[in-house]
């Protein structure tokens, strides 16, 4: 078994809203990926990845902003891992081929 | 010509400006006879430009331009220090075989340069773009309206792809200006040619109030306008219109909180209390 990972950013705290930033890390091996690959997101919101069969396995948590931080700006806030379990062939152990 | 106050505030709300073509071919080709020998000189940190590239290097003559000191003094004086400055090398597919690297390396992550940096005032990064760059280049990556962002350095590889996201392909000759704190990357070089990039970091040695050509600026510059409901479109380079537009990757809410810093720092550079756009500021101070 091994893992896929989607990571999307949307512009509030609903799953429904926009992308405005994505990664993907593929541990199949079959995808690579880097910084500056895409100029368009895979989805156009989460609950398209989540409608592709994507699960969803962490979110953001809103939190009040520190005193004499309000208008500070600093990490894209809102953040979704997804995952997907792929099967894989068994590894042949070395030497027995 | 020295900046204007338009130009001025697109710095401020996007983090840079872009000038294709602005070094001449001789000052690129001088760079090119000399990057191997002599190479590019070593500069201590903190020493002030008139005294850090002597007469007859490429970066001499790069800051003797009259076109780069009108920009460079608009941003950060007339006399700033010299940082550090660095030559980034991305290698095109015949260097990269010889180190035995059979394939195109992966871009760089994402990061602001140096580290958490809460100043208001700025240091300038100047890339120098000495050779055309296509987009199988790779060249530099960079996130306009980032750099008001306080993060730290590398935290941010985690991002891959933000919308708005921009990836330099330029003449030979471009000079990028950006605020230090822009994210930004070295993109992939999937080509035949190696890609140089010359950073120079600069420091400024005075306060940074109107050191550009400010005869733009009018007392309509001041004035309040309707907001929300405007019955007509405002002009492209109203200062409001300028610094009140969000990004694509801007967030829902924190667009509004980068319109108020933006407008804090354009206060700062104005060094007039008494500026504001949209009435982010104003409502805040009361």
């Amino acid at each position: 078994m091994r893992q896929k990972l989607l990571v999307l950013w949307l512009s509030d705290s609903a799953l429904d809203a926009p992308v405005v930033a994505w990664s993907q890390w593929d541990g199949t091996g079959e995808r690579t990926s880097m910084a500056g690959d895409e100029s368009e997101p895979p989805y156009p919101s989460g609950l398209a990845a989540l409608r592709d069969g994507w699960r969803l396995f962490q979110a953001s948590p809103l939190l009040p902003h520190h005193p004499g931080t309000e208008l500070q700006t600093s990490y894209l806030k809102y953040e979704f891992w997804f995952e997907q379990l792929v099967e894989v062939p068994p590894a042949v152990p070395a030497g027995t081929q | 010509m020295k900046l204007t106050t338009r130009d001025m505030a697109r710095f401020v709300a996007q983090g840079y400006l872009m000038f294709p073509a602005l070094v001449p071919a001789a000052v690129n080709e001088q760079y090119f006879e000399q990057v191997t020998e002599p190479g590019v000189p070593e500069v201590r940190a903190g020493t002030p430009l008139s005294r850090a590239y002597p007469p007859g290097s490429a970066l001499h003559s790069l800051f003797a331009l009259s076109d780069v000191r009108d920009v460079m003094e608009s941003l950060v004086g007339p006399e700033p220090l010299v940082d550090h400055h660095f030559v980034h090398l991305t290698l095109g597919a015949p260097e990269r075989e010889a180190f035995g690297i059979h394939a195109p390396l992966p871009s760089q992550h994402w990061h602001q340069d140096s580290t958490i940096d809460t100043r208001i005032a700025f240091d300038v990064q100047i890339m120098w773009f000495p050779h055309d760059v296509t987009a199988e280049m790779g060249g530099t990556r960079f996130l306009p309206g980032s750099h008001l962002r306080v993060v730290s350095e590398a935290a941010i590889g985690r991002y891959q792809n933000i919308r708005g996201q921009q990836h330099v392909v330029c003449p030979a000759g471009t000079l990028l200006f950006l605020h230090h704190g822009m994210w930004h990357g070295g993109g992939s070089n999937r080509s035949d040619r190696t890609r140089h990039m010359v950073k120079v970091r600069l420091n400024p040695t005075v306060r940074q109030v109107r050191l550009w050509d400010d005869s733009d600026l009018t007392p309509d510059d001041f004035v309040q306008q309707p907001i929300f409901w405007q019955r007509t479109t405002r002009a492209d380079d109203d200062l409001a219109t300028i610094l009140c537009t969000a990004m694509p990757w801007h967030e829902a809410d924190t667009h509004r909180l980068e319109f108020v810093n933006r407008i804090r720092l354009f206060r700062y550079l104005l060094g007039d209390d008494r500026f504001d756009a949209d009435y982010w500021l104003t409502r805040l101070d009361m």
